[in-house]
């Protein structure tokens, strides 16, 4: 099977027109090291939308060379760039899961006229730091500001905020604070966790001390966020009748099956669940999983990076192959289609997505595994990141 | 007044915890003079393999754990003799790059084998849930933790302290060549005494996999935590790993429950302090 395909590739290749270039996509991410699984999903999504739509755009071929950057690592992130750049003659720059990273590329993007796609990287102001910066992911603020409204809908007026202490944290917090002064909601507290603790006992203590009715707590996915909600049940604040609001994060898709009964009703926003209900994504789920091997491991980055795909098609298609990473951006501006995770454009503007958010619910399918279920959708999203920004 | 017992409460658990997980390590570094860094992977191995037999054979709590101690052990006994043997006596620095280059092959195969994505050992209904202590509730699970800490500690202390075996594996610690001519046969005491290292680093792993969650980069993400504790305790010392860990325990609960922006600044701000006083950690000996 594999040679018949190689075959008709090489046939292919040979009868093309005499024309025809390589267009080379630089996609730089976690690929090895504890973040591997989000690299993964990178290439799955880059790998699903290849296959979907063909490894070719007019007459062109297009070939995605990756680099691994296997932790935040801004000053080797930036050299990898530089000598996919230089030496790989790469036309797009995509990828990117941590935003120092990405932010170390940007001063380079101008120079080398390639424009830069960034598949997760998710704090607001990575778009301002270069013209030729476009994201397909989701920022912090987008996903943390509808769940502000969502807990007060529910009648609490008094939350607690909660976050790991790094960047995305600071930006979860102030962004469910905006969000929920602005709805009239106080909150009482504001907590930031180390990011390396394994012991939430005594935070959740303090949650129950704070009288607070709900708390807010953004964690990056991965081994804390099992602690983080193992100690909120154990901890019996889910009895006190202390509501947990979130971002996805907490309940990304390939953590699911090790939360399990835990996370049962929790209810998070987010812009992707696996399960969105869409022809599209039922289409991109099929080949994403296959892309990837075990389907359970499938979470949102696939997405981005599909998405981030489809922009780097259309902008190859606005330029015809030609290197003009002005004009590339320019093209996708206003850009809207379909995506997985729903209806999207590309902010004119900001060069940001804008999307759906979804407030999920964790609920048990028929098979006993555990989804993130759509009940509610803020259609629209910009990024209210950028207005605070200025 | 209610706030102190619960941070006390919270202290203990993870203290003891953190006890049963790192005493192997204390009793490899300070007994067998071995800087055994590959100690978390064998605590994450153990983790696995209660992990594969409890959720995807569906045995139970305490068979699982069985398995997974007498597991480890198993997998453990050719790399005791094959590259482990070489390194006794051996300079720290040879045993610290041979120890972390076994650490990072077992994470690239436990991530080939089992993939990067979490893994849990479900509890039995038992365990489940939590109980009632009157000023506030405690998960069930963390008391088992308590009891198998305290039990660890007992038996420990009683195999070392008044057993022949005890004897004879203190002997060989102190001069081997004197020992092994008085009859000792030192190979196997080294043995056993691994055996029983990585077999508890196997139980910690277990007992320990809901406060720190097997994935394959468990090995390298809790390796310095331990190392604390066996420097701040003292190497070899089981009483005096088990003040250490109550002791960082209690400093790190209330440090997150009071002040948690300084993160984990008292933790180490306490290692240091100590580790000034007592070079050779609170119990340690000296040579």
């Amino acid at each position: 099977m594999k040679r018949t395909i190689l075959a008709a590739l090489a046939a292919l290749v040979m009868s093309g027109t005499a024309e025809a270039d390589t267009i080379k996509v630089g996609v730089i991410g976690p690929f090895s090291g504890p973040f591997a699984l989000q690299g993964k999903n990178f290439k799955a999504g880059i790998d699903a939308y290849m296959a979907l739509n063909g490894s070719k755009v007019g007459d062109d071929d297009i070939e995605v060379i990756y680099r691994d950057v296997p932790q935040a690592d801004p000053a080797q992130s930036k050299a990898l760039a530089q000598e996919l750049v230089v030496k790989e003659g790469v036309q797009y720059l995509a990828g990117f899961y941590f935003t120092p990273d990405a932010m170390a590329v940007t001063p380079l993007l101008e120079q080398g006229n390639v424009p830069l796609v960034i598949m997760n990287a998710a704090t607001s102001a990575i778009v301002t730091k270069s013209p030729l910066v476009v994201r397909t992911s989701f920022t912090l603020w987008q996903t943390s500001t509808p769940i502000a409204k969502v807990a007060k809908d529910a009648g609490v007026s008094k939350v607690i905020s909660v976050v790991s202490d790094y960047g995305p944290g600071v930006d979860a917090e102030n962004a469910f604070k905006k969000g929920y002064e602005a709805v009239g909601g106080e909150i009482v507290e504001a907590i930031r966790m180390p990011l390396a603790t394994n012991d939430f006992s005594p935070i959740m203590q303090r949650i129950k001390d704070s009288g607070a009715e709900g708390v807010f707590a953004f964690l990056p996915s991965g081994p804390t966020t099992l602690g983080f909600v193992k100690a909120y049940n154990e901890n019996r604040l889910k009895d006190a009748g202390i509501k947990l609001f979130a971002p996805g994060d907490l309940t990304q898709e390939s953590d699911l099956p090790a939360l399990g009964e835990a996370a049962l009703g929790l209810q998070t926003t987010f812009h992707y669940a696996v399960s969105h209900d869409s022809p599209e994504n039922k289409t991109f789920v099929e080949a994403a999983g296959k892309a990837i091997g075990n389907p359970a491991e499938l979470s949102f980055p696939a997405v981005g990076a599909y998405d981030g795909m489809h922009v780097i098609y259309k902008m190859i298609e606005a330029t015809g192959g030609e290197q003009d990473a002005q004009k590339a951006v320019d093209a996708v501006k206003g850009l809207s289609w379909t995506s997985p995770r729903g209806p999207v454009s590309i902010d004119p503007e900001s060069r940001h997505i804008i999307q759906n958010i979804y407030l999920r619910e964790v609920a048990k399918a028929e098979d006993g595994s555990y989804y993130n279920k759509e009940i509610q959708t803020f259609e629209k999203q910009g990024d209210p990141g950028l207005a605070a920004l200025k | 007044m209610q706030t102190v017992f619960s941070i006390a409460v919270d202290a203990l658990a993870y203290g003891m915890v953190l006890f049963v997980i790192s005493i192997g390590l204390s009793v490899t570094m300070g007994l067998m003079r071995v800087v055994n860094l590959a100690h978390g992977a064998f605590a994450m191995i153990g983790g696995y393999i209660a992990s594969y037999a409890a959720r995807d054979m569906g045995l139970g709590y305490g068979f699982a754990l069985m398995i997974a101690v007498f597991g480890t052990i198993l997998i453990a006994i050719p790399i005791e003799r094959l590259l482990y043997r070489r390194i006794y006596g051996a300079p720290e620095l040879t045993q610290v790059l041979m120890t972390i280059g076994i650490t990072f092959c077992i994470i690239g195969i436990a991530n080939y084998v089992f993939g990067p994505t979490l893994k849990t050992i479900p509890l039995p209904s038992g365990l489940r849930g939590s109980v009632d202590l009157g000023f506030r509730s405690i998960a069930t699970h963390r008391l088992f933790a308590i009891l198998c800490g305290l039990a660890v500690a007992a038996a420990l202390w009683y195999a070392i302290e008044k057993t022949a075996f005890g004897v004879k594996l203190r002997a060989a610690v102190d001069n081997a060549a004197m020992a092994a001519a008085l009859g000792v046969r030192t190979e196997i005491v080294y043995a056993v005494s691994f055996a029983v290292a990585v077999g508890l680093a196997a139980l910690g792993g277990v007992v320990g996999a809901e406060l720190l969650p097997v994935e394959p980069y468990y090995a390298l993400r809790y390796m310095v935590t331990f190392l604390v504790v066996v420097s701040v305790g003292g190497a070899g010392s089981i009483p005096g790993a088990l003040v250490a860990c109550l002791l960082l325990g209690g400093i790190d609960t209330a440090g997150r429950y009071l002040v948690p922006e300084f993160g984990e600044f008292f933790f180490y701000l306490a290692v240091i302090a100590i580790v000034c006083v007592f070079p050779r950690g609170l119990a340690g000996r000296t040579r």
